[in-house]
This record gives structure tokens, C-alpha cells and sequence, in this order.
């Protein structure tokens, strides 16, 4: 698309030369520019800009086409030689309470049984989940901490929410010591902080945000490595890609878009707009090969990223609330799902159906993760409590072998 | 939205009011005089004063004012923050505020990014090199026009007294930091998605049912694991018997291994096994490279440079002790890559290792003599038994926290952090 004739060119540059150098001020750019006050004739800005959009529908059509063209199989067909599942029963092992007030995000330490917490009230508590001791708590000086992540070595915890920014505690081994003393601002948003996670190392820290972008941060310098543009509104989540070059992530947003994105280049290189409301979680697929989102709409997805294309829906008429957190059991044969009618629904990824559904929470179901080595899940909840579940047995380690099964533990 | 940008707006036009604004006066930039600049402290004061805001409020508000792009720094461009101290900011003309509606088109940005490449080599930061080109091919037929634009524009601006260019250029450095436009959005990214290679559903699908099944066992959900699960049992066993550490790993930890080089890798037992294994083969120096540039990868931003100095001095300097066999293509990308060192810089060496390494190396360990011996000696717990009195609970063990694991290493001189060096650390970690 050729914005500039070749007579324009030179109408512009004579325009160039004839404008006086106090015209500095003011910007001498704009003739350079579509904008229409300081525009000649010859450019019709609002033309141009249809014919752009209109060219930008074209093409998605043809996309979607494309896409639609390697489409030769659903999931759930390539699933029928699979064994079902039959029901889970899922039972609740550690209740963990302590804070005051809605608890909105929380994350596991590599050591398979620490986890970090968040609430509305500003508290940030670090716990023992296995033996339900606090180990350590600060208070943020704001509201809504929204977002908080452990560190891959387990030695500090960042977090933050309406304060826009994400800072990172050390934890210190001295009980007496004051966290907030050492406290490290990182991360400076326009806006509230949604999500954050180190990356593969202490020393970086990814970042989302209502202000609409990501951004990648050194911690050391607080330097702003990489930002990511391109969501159009809030963005509320994201995961790193478990890959072999561990270079890219993928975040959704209040723009019902999910977007895969290039940590290097700042590009977005994949976006998949199926869901009809905010995303307000997104998890990839153990293998790194896709991943699933959680939306308002009331539906999780899981979209393929060599396919290029939302492959399954999971959703049921009977729930109709929105789904705030998904993540998937260690063979990802499961989707585990929290959502804002105080449940938690659990999927056969393969096959499409619900094996569980889990009552207990007595509020909106705001954080879910599953334990690094699979062994539980954690559940967050504006009911003020975090609860660890994992399945019933009738041994300490062997599951019922049909949907009906006595003495389970 | 809008109405935020109109209220940040009046703030600014109260600022600059002649009676009750802000007291303007020269500021000094390194050995140029610039006029009409304020310092953070003075914004912060001014907006105290005139609010009867906290100070607290006054550096937020301030703070939105830079990150919105209405007042810009003079000192340290690239980082919009409001520093209460003597840092000179200044006013950024009307033209380039947020709120105006004009989209910062790809036009504009490409005569911003041809005109810094003109003016110095290698002004432009990553992002900026990987936008140019993009748009170099994207709007290659009006090439001429933007190289033309630049270069007038250039010539223009060194007509300016040195105090006008300087400020001329932050005003559009600040702009642009703000408002550069997703070059690859939405034109570009549907032209490149249109011609993307993808895979059939069939095949893809196909590919969920192979892994869940090859992970079935490993998913203690799924499967259970033993001896016991810890959450269940209160025995924590399972997490013991698993750790960095162990003497014998278990045997669903050996054959995991042999999924794919990511899960040897990613295990650091894994990885110390074929370390060994390489250097039977004399091909150690791979991994070390790997482990290198992962680490450099990682880092902190402020040992990159020296990073990259030892990466090449141990492993792509000739002669170095550990060189590693790279195309010469490759070789020469990297050598040349290195003289402007940054975090992303061994990206294609180590990726062509990597793939070295997972298709020749990693198929004849798991053939080899010393994984079989791994696999044949690791342990497959026994469940374990029920006690006489099944309800009574056992207590739950405390675990010494990972924070003084760590501390008790890096007392020892090592260094802190998940990065690839794994911790000889004796104590029964649960990490």
C-alpha cells in the first residue's frame, strides 16, 4: 500500500525546505504526517485508513480460510480409541488460613510444598502448604496485590497489584527482620500490575498489565529489557513456554485475544481471538506445543500452536460463570479449571467431558496452580483460604479402579 | 482513555502557566546549556504545592505524567521515570502528546529508525534493529522516500543551535519510546501468518494422545505415586527419594530421561550423567557451551559484557581450551556479533550445539553402556504399607527453607540462583 505518490514526494519536500527554522517547536514532522490539520490537499487521511482496514479484513478472511483448510480432524474424534476417565474424586488435604480478606493469586516454590500468596488487604504470606506453618508475611503498601510469583531458587518472592509496579522481597532467614526493608522495585506499569513470573532465573521478571502491555525487566537494574505491545486492552495473564529455546510466553486479555509472543524481538507472533470475553488465565500444554485459556465467557480452550487454531472447548450449558484460573495435571491429560461460581471443574483434555467438579470454596475461586512435581493442586478463593487437593485413594498410593469406589481415603 | 489523558493534560497547562507555573530556568546537559527545563524535584514540589498532595502522591502523579510522555527526561532517555533529585526534565511539545489522535504510522517510524541509523552506527537497540528491517521489507517501495526524508531531516537539524537538536532529539527519542507502533500489527503480522508453515489437525492431534500416554505414570493424579503421596500420606518420602542429590534416582526419574533431551537436560542428575557421557565421547566442551550461554541468557543484565568475554575465551577464541565445532557461518555471525555484546548475542551458536547435541550425542547415550547401567540400578519404591491404625495421622515434618539451603552455599563462595550449576550442597534439600 503506497500512501505517497511520486508527485506528492516532491511537493512535500519543496514544503520542506521553504518552512523557517523556528518552526522547530511546533514540529516540523507534521508535514510528513497524515494529520489532518497541517495535511495539503493531496493527502486524504481518512481514505487511506479505510482502505487499510479493509485490506486488514481481507486478509483475516483468507487466514481463517487457510487455517481452516489443515482442519481434517476434531480432538475429540482422534480421542475415541482413548479410554474415559469415569469420575474423579478429588479430596481437599491441606486448608491453609490466615488472611484477612480475598486471596487473588498465588504460586508454588520449586521445593514441591512452599507456596506465596496475595490478597485484597495488601498481605503477601509465605506458608509451608505440607505442614501449614506461615513461614514469612509482609504488607504491601497498596491494595489488590493481584499478581505474585516465587523465584526459581526459592530465595525471594515478587509480587504487586494497584501499586502498578511488581517488587521482589528476598526472604530472609532472620524472623525478626523487617521484609519490606529490603524490598525491590522492578517493574513500573501505567497501570495495575495482573501477572508476573520469573523467568528461567532470579534475575528476570516478566511482567503484564491493565496499561494493555508486557514487559520483561532486569532485577538487578530495574531496566526494562524487552515491552510488548499489541493487546488492546487490559491484559490479565500469562505463561512462559516450556520450550527448547524457552523463548517466547503467551498472555491473554480483556480484549479476548491470546497472543504468543517472541521475548527477543518484542514481536507478537501468533494470536487467537475465539473466546467471546476477558481471558483471565492462560497455561500451556505440558509439551510446550499448545495451551489452554480460562474466560469470562465461560468457556476454557485449548489452542494448538502448530495448528494454528483453537482445537477443543470445554464448557458445559450448566455453567455459565466466568473462568478465572486452568491449569494442567503433569501428563496434561487433565485441565483443571477454578471459576467465579466457587467451583472448580475438572476436564478430560482429550476427550472433551467433565470428570469432577469440586464444591468447598465458599466464594469465587480466584488462582489455581498444580504442585511442580503434580503430587496436588492449590486453590486461592475470595473466601480468605487456600485449599490443596489431590485425589482419593484407597492405599496411600493406588487410585479405585471403578466411578463407585468404597473407603477411600 | 481519553479522559485521562485531558485530566493529565490540564495538570500540564497549569504547569506551564506563566503566573503560578512552574519556575523554568536553564539546566545544564553535560557541556550544553539547555533552556527552559525544571528538575524532578522541582515538578514534585510544584505539584505538592499546588494539590496539597503527600509527597507519595505528588511522584505518582508525576510519574504518570513521564510514562504518559507530557514531560520527558533530558538524562537517561530510555528510562521514563520521575526522579526526585536535580535530573533535567522538560515540557514535551503538544504535538507529540499521548492524547492526540494522530496514530503514530509506520511512515513516521521508519524515517525516526533510517534517521538514527544514518546519524550513528549502531545507535539502534535490538528491538529497533529487528523493526527496521521488518519495515525495510514491509514498505520496501517507499524506501527511497523514507531514506530521502531522513537524510533532509538530518541535515536540517545540524543547521539548529546544539541546544535546539539536543532537545529536538529527546522530544522524538521520548515520543517514540512511547508510541512506536506495532510494526508487525495488523497488516505485516497477517501477511506473515497467511504464509506460515502449519501442521494438520490429524497430526497434531494425534501428538496429545502420545504424549498423556507416555506420561501417564509420571502424573501422580493420574497414577498415584510411590511410596506414597506426601499430601495423603503426611510421609514425605516421595519428595526424599527424588531430590538433586539422591545417591540412586528412581526409575520413572531414568527412563523421563528418555523422552526427550529437554527432560535429560532439565533434570540436573540428567544433565551431570551425560556430562559424564561426553566426556568419554571428548565432546564435554558442547554442554559446557550450553550451560555457558544459558547462564548468559539469564543473567543479570550488568555481567553480560563480561559474560560474553569468557564464553569467547574459552570457547570460539582459537586456540581456546574448550572450542567448540561450529559452522563457519555461524562462527563468523557471532565473532562479528560480539565486538556489540548483548544478552541475545550466542543465541545461534548455542541453538546450532543444542541441536548437535540432541541429534548425535543424546541418541547414543541413551544406546550406551552407562545409561543402561543408570536405568538397571535405579530403585522403584515399594508402596507403602498401611499402618495397623490407618486414621491416625503421622506428623508433618518442617523443611529446611530453600532461602538457607542457598544462604549456607553462597556462604561457601558459590553462587546464588536456578541457574545450570547444580548445589553439592549435602544437606537433605528439598529442592
Amino acid at each position: 500500500v503506497s500512501i505517497y505518490t511520486p508527485d506528492l514526494q516532491n511537493i512535500l519536500s519543496l514544503l520542506f525546505f521553504l518552512l523557517p527554522a523556528s518552526a522547530l517547536t511546533t514540529g516540523i514532522y507534521m508535514i510528513f504526517s497524515t494529520k489532518p490539520e497541517m495535511a495539503t490537499q493531496e493527502i486524504q487521511p481518512n481514505e487511506t485508513l479505510t482502505n487499510l482496514k479493509a485490506e486488514s479484513d481481507t486478509l483475516k478472511t483468507k487466514l481463517e480460510d487457510e487455517r481452516a483448510k489443515l482442519h481434517d480432524v476434531e480432538l475429540h474424534q482422534v480421542a475415541e480409541k482413548v479410554d474415559g476417565l469415569g469420575q474423579f474424586i478429588m479430596k481437599t488435604r491441606r486448608t491453609l488460613k490466615g488472611h484477612g480478606n480475598k486471596v487473588l493469586c498465588m504460586d508454588w516454590c520449586k521445593d514441591k510444598r512452599r507456596i506465596v500468596s496475595s490478597s485484597q488487604d495488601g498481605k503477601v504470606i509465605v506458608w509451608d502448604a505440607f505442614t501449614t506453618n506461615k513461614e514469612h508475611a509482609v504488607t504491601m503498601p497498596c491494595t489488590w496485590v493481584m499478581a505474585c510469583a516465587y523465584a526459581p531458587s526459592g530465595c525471594a518472592v515478587a509480587c504487586g497489584g494497584l501499586d502498578n509496579k511488581c517488587s521482589v522481597y528476598p526472604l530472609s532467614l532472620d524472623k525478626n527482620e523487617n521484609l519490606a526493608a529490603k524490598k525491590k522495585s522492578v517493574a513500573m506499569h501505567t497501570n495495575y500490575l495482573s501477572a508476573c513470573s520469573f523467568t528461567n532465573s532470579d534475575m528476570q521478571i516478566l511482567t503484564s498489565s491493565g496499561d494493555g502491555t508486557c514487559a520483561l525487566w532486569d532485577v538487578e537494574s530495574g531496566q526494562l529489557l524487552q515491552s510488548f505491545h499489541g493487546h488492546a486492552a487490559d491484559v490479565l495473564c500469562l505463561d512462559l513456554a516450556p520450550s527448547e529455546t524457552g523463548n517466547t510466553f503467551v498472555s491473554g486479555g480483556c480484549d479476548k485475544k491470546a497472543n504468543v509472543w517472541d521475548m527477543r524481538s518484542g514481536q507478537c507472533i501468533q494470536s487467537f481471538e475465539t473466546h467471546e470475553s476477558d481471558i483471565n488465565s492462560v497455561r500451556y500444554y505440558p509439551s510446550g506445543d499448545a495451551f489452554a485459556s480460562g474466560s469470562d465467557d465461560a468457556t476454557c480452550r485449548l489452542y494448538d500452536l502448530r495448528a494454528d487454531r483453537e482445537v477443543a472447548i470445554y464448557s458445559k450449558e450448566s455453567i455459565i460463570f466466568g473462568a478465572s484460573s486452568v491449569d494442567f495435571s503433569l501428563s496434561g491429560r487433565l485441565l483443571f479449571g477454578g471459576y467465579n461460581d466457587y467451583t472448580i471443574n475438572v476436564w478430560d483434555v482429550l476427550k472433551g467431558t467433565r470428570v469432577s467438579i469440586l464444591f468447598g470454596h465458599e466464594n469465587r475461586v480466584s488462582t489455581l496452580r498444580l504442585s511442580p512435581d503434580g503430587t496436588a493442586f492449590c486453590s486461592g478463593s475470595w473466601d480468605h483460604t487456600l485449599r490443596v487437593r489431590d485425589r482419593g485413594v484407597i492405599t496411600w498410593a493406588t487410585f479405585p479402579k471403578g466411578p463407585h469406589s468404597q473407603g477411600e481415603r | 482513555g481519553a479522559s485521562f489523558g485531558t485530566g493529565m493534560e490540564r495538570v500540564i497547562v497549569a504547569m506551564q502557566d506563566p503566573d503560578m507555573g512552574m519556575k523554568m530556568r536553564n539546566q545544564r546537559l553535560l557541556i550544553t546549556v539547555i533552556p527552559h527545563a525544571m528538575t524532578g524535584n522541582d515538578v514534585i514540589e510544584w505539584l505538592i504545592q499546588k494539590y496539597n498532595i503527600t509527597e507519595e502522591e505528588a511522584r505518582h502523579l508525576g510519574g504518570l505524567l513521564v510514562q504518559y510522555g507530557y514531560i520527558y527526561p533530558l538524562r537517561e532517555p530510555r528510562s521514563l521515570l520521575l526522579r526526585s533529585d536535580d535530573s533535567p526534565y522538560r515540557f514535551q511539545t503538544p504535538y507529540f502528546w499521548t492524547s492526540s489522535r494522530w496514530p503514530a504510522t509506520e511512515l513516521d517510524y521508519a524515517i525516526y529508525l533510517a534517521k538514527k541509523n544514518i546519524r550513528k552506527q549502531g545507535e539502534l537497540v535490538d528491538y529497533e534493529k529487528e523493526n527496521y528491517s521488518i519495515l525495510h521489507k514491509r514498505i520496501n517501495h517507499t524506501w527511497d522516500f523514507v531514506v530521502m526524508q531522513a537524510r533532509e531531516q538530518l541535515r536540517a537539524s545540524k543547521q539548529r543551535r546544539k541546544a535546539d537538536r539536543i532537545v529536538l532529539e529527546c522530544q522524538e527519542q521520548a515520543y517514540w519510546l512511547i508510541n512506536k507502533p506495532c510494526v508487525n500489527m495488523p497488516l505485516y503480522y497477517h501477511y506473515t501468518t497467511l504464509g506460515r508453515n502449519r501442521v494438520k489437525s490429524s497430526i497434531c492431534l494425534e501428538s496429545f494422545m502420545k504424549y498423556s500416554e507416555q506420561y501417564l505414570h509420571h502424573d501422580p493424579i493420574m497414577s498415584g505415586c510411590l511410596p506414597s503421596n506426601p499430601w495423603i500420606s503426611d510421609d514425605t518420602s516421595h519428595w526424599t527419594i527424588n531430590t538433586d542429590m539422591v545417591g540412586i534416582p528412581t526409575r520413572l526419574r531414568v527412563e523421563r530421561w528418555s523422552f526427550s533431551f529437554m527432560e535429560l537436560l532439565n533434570d540436573s542428575m540428567g544433565r551431570r550423567e551425560f556430562m559424564i557421557y561426553l566426556e568419554k565421547e571428548f565432546s564435554a566442551e558442547n554442554l559446557c557451551f550450553w550451560v555457558a550461554c544459558e547462564d548468559l541468557r539469564h543473567g543479570e543484565s550488568s555481567k553480560i559484557i563480561l559474560k560474553v568475554e569468557e564464553v569467547y575465551k574459552n570457547f570460539l577464541a582459537p586456540g581456546a581450551a574448550r572450542w567448540v565445532n561450529i559452522d563457519s557461518k555461524t562462527m563468523e555471525r557471532t565473532l562479528e556479533g560480539i565486538k556489540r555484546p548483548h544478552r541475545f548475542i550466542m543465541d545461534d551458536a548455542q541453538m546450532h550445539i543444542y541441536f548437535l547435541m540432541k541429534k548425535y550425542s543424546y541418541p547414543r547415550y541413551l544406546k550406551s553402556e552407562l545409561y543402561k547401567n543408570m536405568l538397571a540400578k535405579a530403585i522403584v519404591p515399594q508402596e507403602t504399607k498401611k499402618s495397623v491404625f490407618p486414621f491416625m495421622r503421622r506428623q508433618r515434618h518442617s523443611s529446611p527453607s530453600p532461602a538457607m539451603v542457598t544462604q549456607a552455599t553462597e556462604d561457601d563462595g558459590k553462587a546464588k540462583g536456578a541457574g545450570p550449576t547444580g548445589t553439592s550442597s549435602t544437606t537433605n534439600s528439598q529442592i
